[in-house]
C-alpha cells in the first residue's frame, strides 16, 4: 500500500444541528492529484477547512502526513500551501512583496529567500512584472501570484479551493499547466475542488464525489466513468451521485455561491 | 502507512520565536501597506486639529471647565491626542473582517503563524496610525501657546502610551469583530462604543465634575489613564505614571489575548 498524504477516518463536522460532514473516510495518496467534487453544500469546503486546520476536528480523526491535525496544527501548516476561492492578494503591495511575505511566514531561510521568491515568480511567468503593484494584475496573473505564494515553501500538500473559478479558458489552462509543472518538479500532493468536470477528468488521478456531507464514490476518473457506461463522462457520474435536481441541503451553499460570484465578478 | 514527515515537538522557546518572527513579518506588511498610500494618514490629521482650533479655543474663552493651573488648551491637547488614538483604532476590526472576506486572513491562518501575532501586528499598525496626528497637533498646540515639553524621553514615553492605547482599542475592535462577524454590525457597535468611551474619560473635562456614576465608569476606562499619562508627560500635570502605564500595558495584553482567542471564529 502506498503512503498517505491525508487520512480522514470517521470525520464528522456539525454547524449547530446541521451535519456538514457525515462520517467521512478519505485517503489521499502522497504525490497524487486528488479532486474533491460535489454540488454546493456537499461538505467539500468544510472538509478542506478541517484538514487545513481552520476548523476544529469535532469527531473522528484527520492526519496530514501522519500528523494529527487536532493536536499538531502548527506542524501541519508547515506542510501546506493553500489557495482559497477568493482573490486573496494584498493589492497595495507588489507581486514580489506579496510572495516574500509568505516566504517569511514559512521560515524560508533568509539566505535563500530572494532566490526562492524569484524562482516561483519565474515559474508562474510573473518575474517581469514582479515589482508592479499586484492591484494592477489581471485575474489570471493574480491567480498565478497566489500560486506563487502557496508554492514558495515547497509544500508537501497543495490545497486549491476552486482555483479557476471566473477565469477565462486560456488563464485556466495557464494555471493548471503550472500546477502540473510544479507537481512534477517537487512531487507534491495536490488536493483540489472544482466545478469544472472536464478539468477534474483531465487533471486528477483520483476523484471523490461528496453529497450531503457523505462520500458517495471514489476512484480514478476512468473507473468512475466506466462504472456508469461506455460513453459516460465525469459529468454523468456527478449527476448519478449528486442528482440533477435542486439541492436544498447543506450549510455552505449561500456562502459558497456568494464567494464564487464575488470572485468571478472581480475577474470580469 | 503514512509518509514520515512528522517532526518531533519543538522546544518551549519555539512558540516565543514564532510569535516574535511572525509579528515582525506581519508588522512589515502593515508598514508596506501604509507606505503605499499616505492619504489616510493625512486625512486623519485634520480632525484633531479642528478639535483644538475650534472646540479648544471656544471653550478656553468660556472658562467653564476648571483645569487648575493649566490653560484649557494645555488641558485639552493631550485629550485630543488620546481621542485621535481611540477614533483611529476603534474601527480596526472592520479591516480584519474585510481581510477575512477577501480570503487574506484565511490564507495567513493556514501558515504556521500564531493568532496572537496577527493581532499584535494589527495593534502595531493601529499604534502607528494613532501617532500620525501628533505630527500636526503638537506644532499647532505650540503655536497656540501650549507649553508642550520638548524633552525627547518624555516625548518617546508619550508615543509609547499612545501606541499601547491604540493597540488596546484595536484589539477590542478585533475581538468584537470575532463576535459581530460582519462589517455592518461592527460599524454599529463601534459607533455605539466610541462616544461613551470618549465622554466617560477625562479627555475634555476633569473627572471631579462628573456625576458619581460616570466617575466610576471613567475609572475603569483605559482612555482616562492614557490622558493622565499624556498630561503628565507633555504638559507637566500631576500624574501617577506607573499606574497609568501599568493599566495601559495590562489592557493591551488582555486585548491581545481576547482578540487572538476570538480570531478563529472569524474564519469558521
Amino acid at each position: 500500500m502506498t503512503a498517505a498524504a491525508v487520512e480522514c477516518t470517521g470525520l464528522v463536522h456539525r454547524f449547530g444541528e446541521t451535519v456538514a460532514v457525515d462520517h467521512l473516510d478519505l485517503r489521499i495518496q502522497a504525490g497524487e492529484v486528488f479532486g474533491l467534487l460535489g454540488p454546493n453544500g456537499a461538505g467539500k469546503t468544510t472538509t478542506i477547512r478541517v484538514l487545513n486546520t481552520l476548523l476544529p476536528v469535532q469527531e473522528g480523526s484527520v492526519r496530514v502526513f501522519g500528523l494529527d491535525v487536532g493536536r499538531r496544527a502548527t506542524d501541519v501548516r508547515r506542510h501546506l500551501g493553500y489557495v482559497p476561492q477568493q482573490l486573496s492578494i494584498e493589492a497595495a503591495l507588489t507581486g514580489r512583496q506579496n510572495v516574500t511575505w509568505f516566504a517569511r511566514l514559512f521560515d524560508v531561510p533568509r539566505g535563500e529567500r530572494a532566490d526562492r521568491v524569484d524562482e516561483v515568480l519565474d515559474a508562474m511567468d510573473l518575474l517581469a512584472v514582479a515589482d508592479r503593484r499586484a492591484g494592477s494584475y489581471s485575474g489570471g496573473m493574480i491567480r498565478r501570484l497566489e500560486l506563487a505564494q502557496a508554492l514558495v515553501n515547497r509544500p508537501a500538500l497543495l490545497v486549491l479551493d476552486e482555483p479557476t473559478v471566473g477565469l477565462d479558458p486560456i488563464a485556466r489552462a495557464g494555471v493548471w499547466e503550472r500546477v502540473r509543472q510544479m507537481r512534477t518538479d517537487y512531487g507534491m500532493t495536490v488536493l483540489l475542488t472544482t466545478h469544472y468536470m472536464e478539468e477534474a477528468d483531465e487533471l486528477c488521478d483520483t476523484v471523490a464525489l461528496m453529497h450531503h456531507g457523505r462520500l458517495q464514490t471514489v476512484g480514478s476518473p476512468a473507473e468512475l466513468r466506466a462504472g456508469i457506461g461506455p460513453d459516460a463522462t465525469l459529468e454523468d457520474v456527478f449527476r448519478r451521485y449528486a442528482g440533477a435536481g435542486f439541492d436544498d441541503h447543506g450549510t455552505e451553499g449561500v456562502r459558497n455561491v456568494r464567494r464564487s460570484r464575488t470572485t468571478a465578478r472581480k475577474l470580469g | 502507512m503514512s509518509v514520515a514527515v512528522a517532526r518531533p515537538r519543538a522546544s518551549w522557546a519555539e512558540p516565543v520565536r514564532l510569535l516574535a518572527a511572525r509579528t515582525g513579518t506581519l508588522g512589515i506588511v502593515e508598514m508596506q501597506k501604509l507606505r503605499s498610500d499616505y492619504t489616510e494618514l493625512f486625512t486623519r490629521m485634520v480632525q484633531p486639529v479642528l478639535w483644538l482650533l475650534v472646540f479648544g479655543q471656544i471653550f478656553s474663552r468660556i472658562r467653564a471647565i476648571p483645569t487648575g493651573d493649566l490653560s484649557y488648551l494645555a488641558y485639552l491637547t493631550p485629550g485630543i491626542l488620546a481621542q485621535s488614538a481611540l477614533f483611529v483604532s476603534i474601527f480596526y476590526g472592520i479591516q480584519i473582517i474585510w481581510e477575512r472576506d477577501a480570503g487574506i486572513l484565511t490564507k495567513v491562518m493556514v501558515t504556521p503563524t500564531p493568532r496572537a501575532a496577527i493581532v499584535m501586528a494589527k495593534a502595531f499598525a493601529a499604534g502607528l496610525r494613532g501617532l500620525a496626528p501628533v505630527v500636526v497637533l503638537v506644532p499647532v498646540a505650540l503655536l497656540l501657546g501650549v507649553g508642550i515639553t520638548l524633552n525627547p524621553l518624555k516625548l518617546i514615553a508619550a508615543a509609547i502610551a499612545l501606541m499601547l492605547s491604540a493597540g488596546f482599542f484595536s484589539c477590542l475592535s478585533m475581538a468584537i469583530g470575532g463576535v459581530a462577524q460582519t462589517r455592518d454590525r461592527l460599524m454599529g457597535i463601534g459607533q455605539l462604543m466610541t462616544m461613551p468611551l470618549f465622554f466617560a474619560s477625562n479627555a475634555l473635562y476633569p473627572i471631579e465634575i462628573m456625576p458619581t456614576w460616570l466617575q466610576v465608569i471613567s475609572q475603569v476606562n483605559p482612555l482616562t489613564y492614557l490622558v493622565n499619562a499624556l498630561r503628565g508627560l507633555l504638559v507637566g500635570a500631576p500624574a501617577n505614571l506607573w499606574t497609568d502605564f501599568a493599566v495601559l500595558v495590562g489592557a493591551a495584553v488582555l486585548g491581545i489575548i481576547g482578540a487572538a482567542s476570538l480570531m478563529g471564529k472569524l474564519v469558521r
